[in-house]
């Protein structure tokens, strides 16, 4: 088989995930509104805390910086598991995945990188467009999404982005593998308890107590968040930004394995609910 | 059978049907409270951190959050009818059937799919609360204790309207909309602080427009002894929770006329 025909299934999907998602015009403005205010909000109480004491590993324009970036790419957050497989899981209709001439596997990863950064792209646009460039032309330069640290942190965090979407993705086939065993969508829920406190959307790590920052460096979710967004203020620099990256590369390589290998013995013993 | 009764009867059936489940019931209390208990957690983290937020330390916070977590897990709970009025009974034309009924569509829909699961929300609420009583240094008499009560009952009705509000606006969008979560999840996120540490544009926002300040900064404030920023007279802190019910009888007038030019939707 020639590459391209390999490659083809993978290829066709992700378009037609992307122009589903871009069907969904006033949801994404509707959740973009939402996403603008959220990171006022967030930042107005951030600002509060580093009046009354500044000092601190990240400053309050690398903060603010942090919450845009985190609100322009929430859609990259495994929070949930594939919502059109949540439903063959309930149906019954997953027995059909097994009929595919394609790696099962590498179907549901490409599904999931496909709907992550579809929804991604959607929003990061305009909030990018906002925060970055309309608030320092309104006067709100103080309050706004500054541009990376260095060239070369620009460019390491496209690298640790890349590795955060296909992280992201791996996390997502395993929330899609204890959906289908449970068979109920709700198997799920637990994720966001620790995706929200874990990645640093609730509060930067870098701010966390410093007797939890070894931990918090090296657990899988800050791959999601906070190692990209460090590396990109700068934070991350040199060999701590090299040893930010080979985290997520690491949990990447462990969570794909873990998704096979969960996903084949799952597919191999599924009993099918519905006719 | 009086409202009341009817009431009791659907929450009564609500119970029956989700225990059926009775572990996925449980799972799903346990999720919502462990949920909400790691983000105040977070908060927890800042203060370890920064040590104070303005002239307030984690105490006062606990305070405000509890009250503003509280007011909406229990508007939540009681309103999932509203929340869902879109989708559920707008596009499939199920609010035919609810008008059809001779009873009051509201104690219909607030009767119907009785949120119990948001007890994990209403828990956490309250274990904050507590939290905030054991560590702040008041010696609760009645006034405060009925302020405190007022405040959390004014919430509540500041949620209600808020969630009455978003029903009402599916009479013309069909569809739910995203954003009314800025006044309900933004609305608590926004509550958890005292208003004096937002710029003045969002301050005079949350007291005038989404009254929240006046559910949480201001009784509360009163109840920690401090002088309010708002310029508003003092008089205004214990008074404040009533604009709550001024703003829910807006949404009651605008839902009665949504009602009354409801056109279905269905085949």
């Amino acid at each position: 088989m020639s590459a391209r025909a390999f490659i083809g299934p993978y290829r066709a999907l992700l378009s037609v995930r992307f122009s589903l998602m871009l069907q969904y015009r006033t949801a994404a403005v509707a959740g973009f509104v939402t996403q603008c205010w959220w990171g006022i909000i967030k930042i107005m109480v951030l600002a509060a805390f580093f009046a009354g004491n500044s000092r601190q590993p990240i400053s309050l324009s690398q903060a603010v910086t942090y919450v845009w970036l985190g609100q322009a790419f929430l859609a990259l957050l495994p929070w949930q598991a594939d919502a059109d497989i949540a439903v063959a899981a309930e149906t019954g209709n997953v027995g059909y995945e097994r009929l595919r001439p394609v790696d099962t596997y590498s179907l549901w990863f490409v599904r999931a990188l496909a709907w992550r950064t579809a929804n991604a792209c959607l929003r990061a646009v305009p909030m990018f467009a906002v925060a970055a460039i309309f608030l320092p032309l309104a006067g709100l330069a103080a309050w706004s999404w500054r541009p990376p640290a260095s060239p070369l942190s620009g460019l390491t965090f496209a690298i640790s982005m890349t590795l955060t979407v296909l992280l992201s993705s791996a996390m997502t086939v395993i929330l899609d593998c204890a959906v289908v065993a449970l068979k109920t969508r709700r198997a799920s829920n637990l994720a966001p308890l620790f995706v929200n406190i874990l990645s640093g959307m609730v509060v930067p790590l870098a701010l966390m107590p410093h007797w939890a920052q070894g931990f918090l460096f090296w657990q899988p979710c800050a791959g999601l968040v906070d190692i990209p967004y460090r590396i990109y203020f700068g934070n991350l620099v040199g060999r701590t930004a090299g040893e930010g990256l080979a985290a997520q590369g690491l949990w990447t390589f462990v969570f794909i394995f873990l998704g096979r290998t969960w996903l084949r013995r799952v597919m191999d013993r599924i009993d099918m609910q519905g006719s | 059978m009086s409202g009341l009764r009817l009431y009791w009867r659907y929450v009564a059936n609500c119970l029956r049907a989700q225990m059926l489940y009775p572990t996925a019931f449980l799972l799903r209390f346990v999720t919502q409270f462990l949920v909400t208990i790691v983000e105040f957690g977070g908060l927890f983290a800042l203060f370890a951190r920064f040590g104070h937020i303005g002239s307030w330390h984690f105490a006062d916070i606990a305070l405000f959050y509890g009250v503003i977590s509280t007011s909406f897990a229990l508007a939540e709970m009681t309103s999932r009818g509203f929340d869902l009025f879109g989708p559920q009974f707008v596009k499939t034309g199920d609010f035919d059937r609810v008008l059809l009924r001779p009873r009051s569509e509201m104690l219909q829909l607030a009767g119907f799919e009785f949120g119990f699961t948001s007890i994990g929300r209403v828990l956490q609420g309250l274990v904050v609360l507590a939290l905030a009583i054991a560590l702040l240094p008041i010696s609760w008499n009645i006034g405060q204790v009925t302020l405190l009560v007022w405040s959390i009952v004014g919430g509540c009705a500041l949620f209600w309207a808020i969630l009455i509000a978003q029903a009402t606006l599916a009479f013309w969008t069909v569809e739910a909309l995203e954003v009314t979560n800025t006044l309900t999840y933004g609305g608590v996120e926004a509550g958890q602080y005292p208003l004096d540490i937002y710029a003045a544009w969002f301050r005079k926002f949350l007291l005038f427009v989404v009254p929240i300040g006046c559910v949480s900064y201001l009784p509360v404030a009163a109840l920690l002894g401090r002088a309010n920023v708002t310029g508003l007279p003092v008089v205004a802190d214990e008074l404040a929770p009533s604009a709550a019910f001024i703003f829910l009888a807006i949404s009651i007038l605008a839902w009665q006329r949504g009602v009354a030019r409801y056109t279905s939707t269905g085949s």
